[in-house]
């Protein structure tokens, strides 16, 4: 079965391969008929159990962009909220027929129960699990990151090099975790910049740097600051007093950003809480790549849709 | 296990040669002509027509010009839900788009006519030429879709167990020509 | 009617060979070329001899969760694990809080007749750690409660824990306490480290055990209680008890079969196996190898005194689900011998007369469960297990006697078998099966009127 399911799993190789495929599905992209017949006839299933229209969407367009028949399935509203479980709602959806699935799920591991299960015997990707991973994320910041950098000469070229910045809830964040991985393999150094109570009690996270001073972290340059959202209710347990004392230590406010050298990127997964973690002024400049990640996020996943439901089936990842 | 050469370097430059007049010639010159080469190999033979015919014919224009591109196919084969897993390569559509040109499609061995029926899909996707040629520097038979080219470099009777592979100096270090036996109608040579 | 036994050539646990004559409900003889007459002879030539094994901590869920096990099917998962009595919890539905929810469960295990069941009685109504349950009422009721535990709940409140230490003092009996401060361990899952936080599943904090038992042992000592603890499984809990025992505070603990061999590692699926698998869900949580090696350690010095198997059945469906939604816990009777001698006696840090001592005498003794867990000599009560140390097996759901399949080992070698166990004089297992519910039952009766007349 060719799965993705974490991007800890990719090696250097195959992270490179879903890039330089994305590259190609962006140039489709870039026609006026975006159409291409690879997944004809293929059903890919949107198994969200958690509420998200813009990754849901992103999957939907990719899939159908590649001429496979989509179908939606969201929890709410639906037999999993009348208690069906997971087993019996994926063997039902397997009754009908289905290529390949991709689940977002809010129980970290959800994906990898589900590919390990023999409930069912296509793909699965991953498109967010719990606190666990959001690995298409992930792959659509690098080749953001990637395109910025390299332009046109990015086909087979990693991020070696690169300093990326991640600042925020690095605790709960799924999107931090897959970042941290892919650009580790694909040579880049990650850093964290974030207060205690949003961190992993753990030395070097994911192996990365770790800031709680975002000041500090900014006067090292980095090549790239990525923002993540903040949620607010995380100040009624106790991760942070109050959003002006998290905007005034951890937000990239409009004199931060003013400091920033003009060649850094800066990037946020989206949704973005403007005035909280990200000054307007920072969102909306060219060196923010936040509109252009969601148009690269349709390349990527077409490029894994395509390399999950037409590859190798032996194989554990795609590649 | 007989492996025999039948085109090396001279052979292959002259088919090139004979080719990119016949293209003129059944264009009446070589106004609204763009090559489209078929990755790989097909791709660099486009580029070679195209130094050709930039040396033969001067309302050809400079070679690597806007005459010259390369087709991808991978999107558009037939046989994708085998699990094979294939990498597309690059399409480079010239500056101009194609549509109301004559495409000239290049490939390397034509086959069973399957990769050129993709190219024609592929083809669709991205405009309407006026007309599609095809040239191959070899056609080795065994054709299973009513395909065929309008300018062929050699004509080469196989046998299916044969595979009939192209080597250029660009890709392999040799220009030739190459029969080899082997299991009957793998991957090897399919067009 | 109840036969004689002659159990011939088995190995004490001091290493000598001896027959053991076994008759009514006591140990007639014990000694070398023993009269057969009027016995039924078992050949225990290459057999270890133990007293009857008493399980201080298990999950029977009957009343209420019948879906798992009832007092008879987990009876039969002690028997065919070589125990001859088990402490029930007291988490059922309706929670045993009162003399009547007491003596159904000690009727049911009666009734059975493969083990004796001590039921244990909550600490607090319902479990919801606010009031103290009738205590005096089980105490002297006709299941004599001598155990009191909100296990699977933690006592957290500090005035309720003080208060219950004190009063089940005045009954004679001993607080088992889950130790798990519940405002640090919400939505827990697994344990906290580096694992937790690249699976993305909640921690739980080795501290949130600590903090508990520090602070019980030292109320202990304020108000000269005693106090059990329950599946320690943290390095630094061993520390705290070792310090508390140094101080002379009168702490008893225990630790689980499976903290002292499996680990968290497990949980992320290397190699192959499946990540997130639910089998693996347990509270407290698998731990770190310092942890298990820790425990270890602390099992040979007697600083945790017994093994209890916290044999906890679950249906498919509370398992075979992502890891969130999944229940806590594992069945463990039936494997817990064979795991005992895998960790701790092929390692040389137990002999066969400490796991007499820590799966089944200083059980007895902590819980109160008179007639077990004496050492194999005349005049003993009859209760008496036979285990072959040289058997291997691969542990399959075959080997499994309760209701519920959710063991980790599955699939993994273990050394030992139990090849005989003696209740009562009756034997409940004989040549590695089960004897039948029925046959059991009748011989369960007999020795009631028996006891009686």
């Amino acid at each position: 079965m060719k799965h993705l399911l974490s991007t800890a799993d990719l090696s250097r190789a195959e992270a490179i391969h879903i890039l330089d495929v994305a590259e190609e599905m962006a140039e489709v992209n870039s026609r006026e008929v975006r159409k291409l017949p690879a997944l004809r006839g293929k059903t890919v299933v949107n198994l969200f159990f958690e509420d998200s229209t813009r990754t849901r969407i992103s999957f939907e367009a990719a899939a159908k962009r590649l001429s496979a028949d989509v179908l939606n399935f969201a929890a709410k509203g639906s037999s999993v909220s009348k208690g069906e479980s997971l087993k019996d709602t994926v063997q039902t959806l397997g009754a009908m027929g289905i290529d390949g699935i991709v689940m977002r799920h809010g129980a970290s591991g959800a994906p990898r129960v589900l590919a390990d299960a023999d409930w069912i015997d296509v793909p699965v990707v991953n498109a967010g699990d719990g606190t666990h991973e959001h690995p298409t994320q992930a792959l659509l910041d690098a080749f953001t990151m990637r395109r910025r950098l390299h332009g046109d000469a990015s086909r087979g070229r990693a991020l070696d090099g690169v300093r990326v910045l991640i600042v925020g809830d690095v605790l709960h964040s799924r999107v931090a975790r897959s970042n941290a991985w892919l650009l580790r393999t694909l040579g880049a150094s990650v850093t964290f910049a974030a207060p205690p109570t949003l961190l992993p009690a753990t030395s070097a996270p994911f192996g990365a740097a770790v800031h709680h001073d975002l000041d500090v972290a900014l006067a090292e340059d980095p090549d790239v600051v990525m923002t993540l959202r903040i949620q607010q209710e995380r100040m009624n347990d106790a991760f942070f007093p109050n959003p002006r004392e998290y905007t005034r230590h951890w937000g990239l406010t409009a004199s931060r950003f003013a400091r920033l050298d003009e060649r850094t990127l800066i990037m946020h997964p989206g949704p973005m809480n403007r005035g909280l973690e990200i000054a307007g002024v920072a969102a909306d400049d060219p060196r923010s790549t936040v509109v252009e990640q969601v148009e690269n996020g349709v390349s990527v996943r077409m490029a894994v849709l395509y390399l999950a439901l037409t590859g190798d089936q032996q194989k554990e990842t795609v590649a | 296990m007989g492996t025999r050469t039948v085109l090396q370097h001279p052979d292959i430059t002259r088919a090139l040669t004979r080719i990119a007049h016949e293209i003129l010639e059944a264009n009446h010159g070589a106004s609204d002509l763009v090559l489209l080469g078929i990755p790989t190999r097909g791709a660099v033979l486009a580029e070679r027509l195209d130094r050709v015919l930039a040396d033969i014919d001067p309302e050809w224009g400079p070679a690597g010009g806007s005459r010259v591109g390369t087709l991808d196919v991978t999107m558009h084969r037939d046989d994708l839900g085998r699990g094979i897993g294939r990498a597309p390569h690059r399409t480079t559509i010239p500056a101009g788009g194609i549509d109301g040109t004559v495409v000239v499609l290049v490939d390397d061995v034509l086959y069973s006519g399957r990769t050129v029926r993709a190219a024609l899909d592929a083809l669709q996707g991205i405009g309407r030429p006026r007309a599609v040629r095809l040239a191959v520097l070899v056609d080795r038979g065994h054709r299973e879709l009513p395909i065929r080219a309008d300018h062929v470099g050699k004509n080469l009777p196989t046998a299916s167990d044969e595979r009939v592979t192209l080597r250029l100096t660009e890709t392999d270090g040799t220009d030739a020509v190459v029969i080899e036996q082997s299991e009957p109608h793998g991957d090897g040579g399919a067009a | 009617m109840t036969t004689a036994h002659l159990i011939r050539g088995a190995q004490l646990v001091d290493g000598t060979r001896a027959d053991i004559r076994l008759e009514a409900r006591r140990i007639t003889a014990v000694g070398s070329g023993l009269d057969t007459a009027g016995a039924t002879v078992v050949d225990a030539d290459g057999l270890i001899a133990l007293p009857g094994l008493v399980d201080l901590h298990t999950h029977l869920r009957e009343p209420g969760f019948e879906e798992s096990e009832t007092v008879l099917t987990g009876s039969r998962a002690a028997a065919a694990g070589g125990f001859t009595a088990v402490n029930a919890m007291a988490n059922s539905s309706p929670v045993a809080d009162t003399a009547g929810v007491v003596e159904q469960v000690q009727a049911l295990g009666d009734d059975a007749g493969y083990v004796t069941v001590r039921p244990i009685g909550a600490v607090s109504q319902g479990l919801q750690g606010t009031h103290l349950s009738e205590i005096g009422a089980m105490a002297t009721s006709r299941a004599k409660v001598r155990v009191f535990s909100d296990d699977g709940s933690c006592v957290a409140d500090p005035l309720l824990m003080r208060r219950a230490l004190e009063y089940i003092k005045g009954f004679g009996g001993v607080l088992a306490q889950h130790a798990q401060e519940p405002r640090l361990t919400i939505g827990a899952q697994m344990n906290e480290g580096r694992l937790s936080s690249e699976l993305g599943l909640a921690g739980w904090p080795a501290v949130a055990e600590e903090a508990i038992i520090a602070r019980d042992v030292l109320l202990a000592d304020h108000v000269g209680a005693r106090l059990h603890v329950c599946h320690v499984s943290t390095a630094g809990s061993v520390e705290v008890i070792r310090w508390a025992k140094s101080r002379g505070i009168d702490v008893t603990a225990e630790v689980t079969p499976h903290h002292l061999v499996l680990t968290e590692d497990l949980i992320a699926g290397r190699d192959g196996a499946p990540g997130y698998d639910a089998r693996y869900k347990v509270n407290p949580p698998l731990r770190s190898r310092e942890d298990v090696d820790a425990l270890r350690a602390a099992l040979a010095d007697g600083t945790i005194d017994i093994v209890a198997t916290d044999h906890a059945p679950h249906t498919a469906e509370a398992k075979c689900c992502e890891w969130p939604a999944a229940a806590n816990g594992m069945v463990g009777l039936e494997s817990a011998l064979s795991v005992v001698q895998a960790a701790v006696v092929e390692s040389g840090q137990l002999g066969w007369a400490d796991v007499a001592r820590v799966l089944s005498e200083a059980p007895a003794r902590i819980g109160q469960v008179e007639g077990h867990g004496q050492r194999i000599a005349e005049g003993a009560p009859a209760e008496v297990t036979l285990y072959d140390p040289s058997a291997v097996r691969e542990f399959s759901v075959a080997d499994l006697a309760g209701q519920s399949q959710n063991s980790p080992y599955l699939g993994m070698r273990l050394p030992g078998r139990v090849v005989a166990t003696f209740h009562h004089g009756y034997p409940t297992v004989l040549a590695g099966e089960l004897v039948d519910a029925g046959t059991i039952a009748e011989h369960a009766r007999a020795t009631r009127i028996g006891a009686s007349a």
